[in-house]
């Protein structure tokens, strides 16, 4: 299996469930985990009789999640998807048809490469099944329960255009697209409870070639499947055509126990959705005044803050750039900046919030996190005892890193107790002095590795250092 | 436009399926005859130059008609699944689903 | 009989009780409802408890409402919580929902005293109650012939008088033609007038709840109380309306009337020469009749049979077995949902869900659908011509007077015609009226149709007022 002289063609559906308190036409509660069909009403069960009302605030999300898609927001209405499906109680799909709220947009991955949006349109979620017997998958189970607490529950589905080339960028493209959902406080992003749903559209081709045909991989929940599948899927593809088979047009799951796609069902039964206008609504066409409010209130979007970063920096090499993404993508970005603001080096406040703290957790404050990358950065504390101070610090933020660096026993020795050490550590090892003094350099860690045993690790690797340096330079003189 | 062609038996099948309905052969030869002369009917629409026309969706032109975002009461579970065919641990039952969604 | 006027003015001065009326209205409905099948059901316990709060609010001296005490029936497309709505099908039979029309509720905060669910079509498909799966009902002023549909049930009511007020529903006629055949005043509102929560659905689009009453003054105050905005139907116009009542009394000094030719040629001379008689009463009192022809309502039939049946396409999908009623039981739920669709409904439902499927399916939208969706904005856009010209439009309700039973059972298309003239009105979502104007030689009432621009509907009952007033004398 090799993808030589072949690439890989990739555009994604990304279904986003949004965070409003009720569902999208009706006033049942938008809330996950509940008892079964406990948020559930005439409109959202879809009894007979029953009719929608938009849900303004769904709207608000969707017009931020399109602004900051870069997208053109439109006169809009909605339609009806009609198919039979049994957790879908109406029988149709409320959805957007040739008219979505939101076109032509775009996304710039940190890389720099940029992933059109085609659109960015409203619609609404479906029942949840549970399939009975079997292995709790809809194939080989005999019955189904439904729960309609997620019926009618507002998406926003993203469809890029078929920009990608590779699983590793499909990949950001996802994790970008979430950051920015995200960032605006449309979704909470949570791809395995669902609240972000991908679909991967796969083709292959000869560069030069027009697109082959495509496949549609479905379940997708986690950045590492989307990837993966898409690998599979692609190889997958190559191989058939390498075989002289044709690749059909289909729908495939993603097995992410097997590592593999498979068939879902054959395309015989082509989809006729019989779309049109939704009659029991009107038309959306949300004013200038409203869009441009919107606008005002958009929060800083990752790009440009990882713009910001990078500025503050002065730096853009590869490690740098790797380091403020990780940072802007935890929501670190704003820690970074206070701290170095309050005297902290930004390179250190930057490497440290990367690698030392996690947003999902306490954070220290911006005063008490320069504080600590002062101390290392003066040499008063080593790396390590840098990272177990913030490490401290999480579990009790409102400490002074200077107090919790003396709890810990990281008080500096003064600088008689540590030539003390060090006059001893040499006196007690002789040979190895020798050797050191003669200019063999590679015997400064065993120094150092002895004064730390000495001083029950309290001594500075650094000041350790200079003390052998300026001994070894008096006994030469 | 063109008068489209006339409905065939096989189209009626075809469109059974679609809404999930099941004709008789005797029903099929019934609705393809009826449902073609209402389609015939309709030629006087369907040959009509009507080119530069908003479709109409709605009598009135209203727009932007929307709800605040907060909750209401939902509907008594019990009540809401008495009236269903079938129930279990207060879910909708159903038989074998055969296919994913589309 | 008494009207709902004088009945909730005797009921609110304690002349009658509610509860009395109530009775009064049962014991007609037993006399007479084996023979007429006016209702499908009768919510004996619902409605006695409805009347004794009613009571209640008089005899404590407060005010019930401008229905009070009055029994009205209510067409058995219309959610009731807890009593049950079959829309005529076998499909629904034996669902209770669990929650109430609108229309309905606001019927009971102004005291009146709903009895229960009418006889109909089955999903308000047809023009005379004999696609009803229950049965057909009979027109009361000869029961070899229908009262006309789909709100046969609701005309019957009333013509009957069991009950001085009926609800229907009208998509292309359902009001106006059984109250044209059954000799009652039928008015369809404006779209966006009355609200549609609780109605099941049959062509979105099109349809609208309003009442069958015996007076114009009657199906002014029972629209004053059903209509009006309201929030949890999108498409319900936000605004007020004009006094409905007050517009009964304004006369008719000064109206523009237009009788048009597209609404009287091929019905049957009696009734054209009904419709004469209605436009010589206007002139004399004091409007100015003016002749004029909109031929593009005559392609208002091909339009709705294809835009109405693509509607309920859709708006019948989700009768499958799964969440309530009927459910013929398979090993998978496509199946299920075939067999359960196909034994739930009857023919006429059938016809139209596939000529909808069809009509909206790829490769024919845009010959069917489509095109009928602009040729409805053709004949709204020459009513709104007309309108320029003339105040409200005069017309025949319907081509002919009752029919036989069986008539038109065979032929489709034959039925479908006999709703030509209400059509329009249907499709360009404005107001109309059927107002009783004599009888055939036969003896069987005769309607004429008055037809307003939209959200005028006040027009409507100063010309009614004025017909019912002449036709009296
Ligand atoms: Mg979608
Ligand atoms: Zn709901």
């Amino acid at each position: 299996m090799s993808m030589a002289g072949y690439e890989t063609i990739i555009g994604l559906e990304v279904h986003c469930e949004l965070k409003t308190a009720t569902k999208l036409f009706c006033g049942c509660r938008n809330q996950f985990g509940d008892e079964p069909n406990t948020n559930v009403c005439p409109v959202c069960v879809g009894l007979p009789g029953s009719l929608p009302v938009l849900n303004e605030k769904a709207v608000e999300f969707a017009i931020r999640i399109g602004l900051a898609l870069e997208c053109e927001v439109k006169w809009s209405n909605f339609h009806r998807k009609n198919y039979f499906y049994p957790d879908m109680p109406k029988d149709f799909q409320i959805s957007q048809y040739d008219l979505p709220l939101n076109e032509h947009g775009r996304i710039e991955l940190p890389d720099g490469s940029v992933v059109g949006i085609t659109r960015a349109h409203m619609e609404e979620d479906t029942g949840k099944s549970t399939h009975l017997g079997g292995s709790g998958r809809i194939h080989g189970a005999d019955a189904s329960l439904i729960d309609y607490n997620r019926s009618g529950v507002p998406l926003v589905e993203i469809v890029s255009e078929p920009d990608m080339r590779s699983g590793v960028q499909a990949r950001a493209y996802v994790a970008e697209l979430r950051a920015i959902l995200v960032a605006v406080g449309a979704t909470d992003g949570r791809m395995e409870e669902g609240s972000m749903r991908v679909d991967a559209n796969v083709s292959v081709r000869k560069p030069g070639d027009p697109f082959g045909k495509r496949c549609e991989i479905k379940n997708l929940n986690s950045l590492r499947s989307l990837q993966r599948a898409i690998e599979y899927e692609a190889l997958r593809q190559v191989d058939c055509i390498e075989a002289g088979e044709r690749i059909v047009q289909e729908t495939r799951h993603w097995d992410e126990a097997a590592g593999r796609t498979g068939s879902m069902r054959s395309k015989e039964e082509a989809n006729d959705y019989r779309y049109f206008p939704e009659p029991d609504l009107v038309p959306l066409a949300p004013s200038v005044e409203w869009i441009a409010e919107i606008r005002r209130g958009l929060p800083a979007l990752p790009k440009a803050r990882r713009q910001a970063l990078v500025q503050l920096l002065g730096s853009d090499d590869q490690a740098t750039l790797d380091l403020v993404a990780t940072v802007v993508d935890r929501d670190l970005d704003a820690l970074v900046v206070e701290a170095t603001a309050a005297g902290a080096p930004a390179q250190l406040a930057l490497t440290r919030a990367a690698n030392e703290l996690n947003a999902e957790g306490v954070l220290p404050s911006a005063a008490s996190f320069a504080a600590t990358c002062q101390l290392e950065a003066s040499g008063a504390l080593s790396a390590t005892q840098a990272k177990t101070v913030l490490a401290a610090l999480i579990e009790e933020p409102d400490a002074d890193p200077k107090d919790l660096a003396a709890k810990l026993g990281f008080e500096q020795l003064s600088d008689d107790t540590l030539s003390t050490a060090v006059a001893e550590v040499i006196q007690a090892n002789d040979d190895e002095w020798t050797r050191f003094a003669g200019g063999d350099d590679k015997l400064a860690q065993f120094f150092i590795g002895k004064v730390m045993a000495a001083t029950k690790g309290k001594a500075n690797g650094k000041a350790v250092i200079s003390l052998l340096n300026e001994r070894r330079a008096a006994a030469a003189s | 436009m063109s008068d489209p062609s006339p409905l065939t038996k096989q189209e009626v099948v075809h469109v059974a399926g679609l809404a999930r309905l099941e004709l008789s052969e005797d029903e099929v030869e019934t609705f393809t005859a009826q449902l073609g002369s209402v389609l015939s009917h309709a030629a006087d629409i369907s040959s009509l130059d009507l080119e530069g026309l908003v479709p109409m969706a709605h009598p009135f032109d209203l727009e932007n008609i929307l709800r605040s975002d907060v909750p209401t009461a939902s509907l008594d579970r019990d009540e809401l699944l008495a009236a269903a065919p079938s129930v279990e641990a207060g879910r909708f039952k159903v038989g074998r689903i055969l296919g994913e969604a589309p | 009989m008494t009207t709902a006027h004088e009945l909730a003015a005797q009921v609110r001065s304690g002349q009658i009780s509610a509860s009395e009326a109530l009775e009064h209205s049962f014991a007609a409905i037993d006399a007479r409802d084996h023979e007429l099948h006016a209702f499908l059901y009768l919510d004996h316990d619902g409605a006695r408890k409805a009347a004794k709060a009613v009571d209640a609010v008089v005899a404590a001296g407060g005010d019930p409402g401008p229905l009070a005490g009055v029994p009205i029936g209510i067409k058995d497309n219309l959610a009731m919580r807890g009593v049950p709505t079959t829309c005529g099908s076998k499909i629904l039979d034996g669902w209770k929902p669990p929650y109430t029309a609108t229309v309905v509720e606001r019927l009971v905060a102004a005291g009146a005293v709903p009895v229960g669910k009418t006889n109909l079509d089955e999903f308000a498909m047809g023009s005379s109650t004999e696609n009803s799966a229950f049965g057909p009902s009979r027109n009361p002023h000869d029961v070899t012939k229908v009262p006309g549909g789909s709100s046969g049930g609701s005309a019957v009511a009333v013509a009957a008088g069991f009950v001085p007020v009926a609800l229907g529903s009208d998509t292309g006629g359902s009001i106006r033609q059984p109250a044209a055949f059954c000799g009652l005043v039928g008015y369809k509102p404006s779209y966006g007038h009355v609200s549609r929560y609780g109605l099941v659905a049959f062509s979105s689009s099109l349809d609208q709840v309003g009442p069958f009453t015996t007076t114009v003054a009657d199906a002014a105050l029972v629209t004053q109380v059903i209509g009006g905005h309201d929030p949890a139907d999108s498409t319900s116009m936000p605004d007020a309306y004009e006094d409905l009542v007050a517009a009964c009394g304004r006369g008719v000094k000064g109206l523009k009337v237009g009788l048009c030719r597209d609404l009287l040629d091929g019905a049957d001379a009696e009734i054209v020469e009904r419709v004469r008689l209605a436009a010589s009463v206007l002139e004399a009192a004091g409007a100015e009749i003016v002749d004029l022809a909109i031929p593009e309502l005559r392609l208002g039939l091909s339009a709705y049979y294809l835009i109405a049946p693509a509607e309920a396409s859709s708006n019948l999908a989700r009768y499958d077995g799964v969440r309530f009623g009927l459910r013929v039981e398979r090993e998978d739920v496509a199946a299920m949902n075939v067999a359960t669709r196909t034994a739930g409904f009857g023919p006429e439902v059938k016809r139209r869900i596939m000529l909808g499927t069809y009509a909206l399916s790829a490769g024919y939208y845009d010959a069917y659908y489509g095109q009928a969706q602009k040729t409805r904005r053709l004949i709204t856009n020459a009513l709104d011509a007309a309108y320029t010209k003339v105040d409200v439009l005069l017309g025949a309700t319907t081509p002919t007077t009752a029919f036989g039973f069986g008539d038109k059972v065979a032929d489709p298309m034959s039925m479908y015609l006999s709703d030509l003239f209400t059509i329009p009105t249907n499709l360009a979502g404005h107001g109309a009226m059927s107002v009783p104007f004599g009888n055939s030689a036969a003896g069987m009432p005769i309607g004429v149709q008055i037809l307003s621009p939209g959200r005028r509907d006040d027009r409507l009952f100063q010309v009614g007022a004025v017909l019912e007033a002449g036709v009296a004398k």
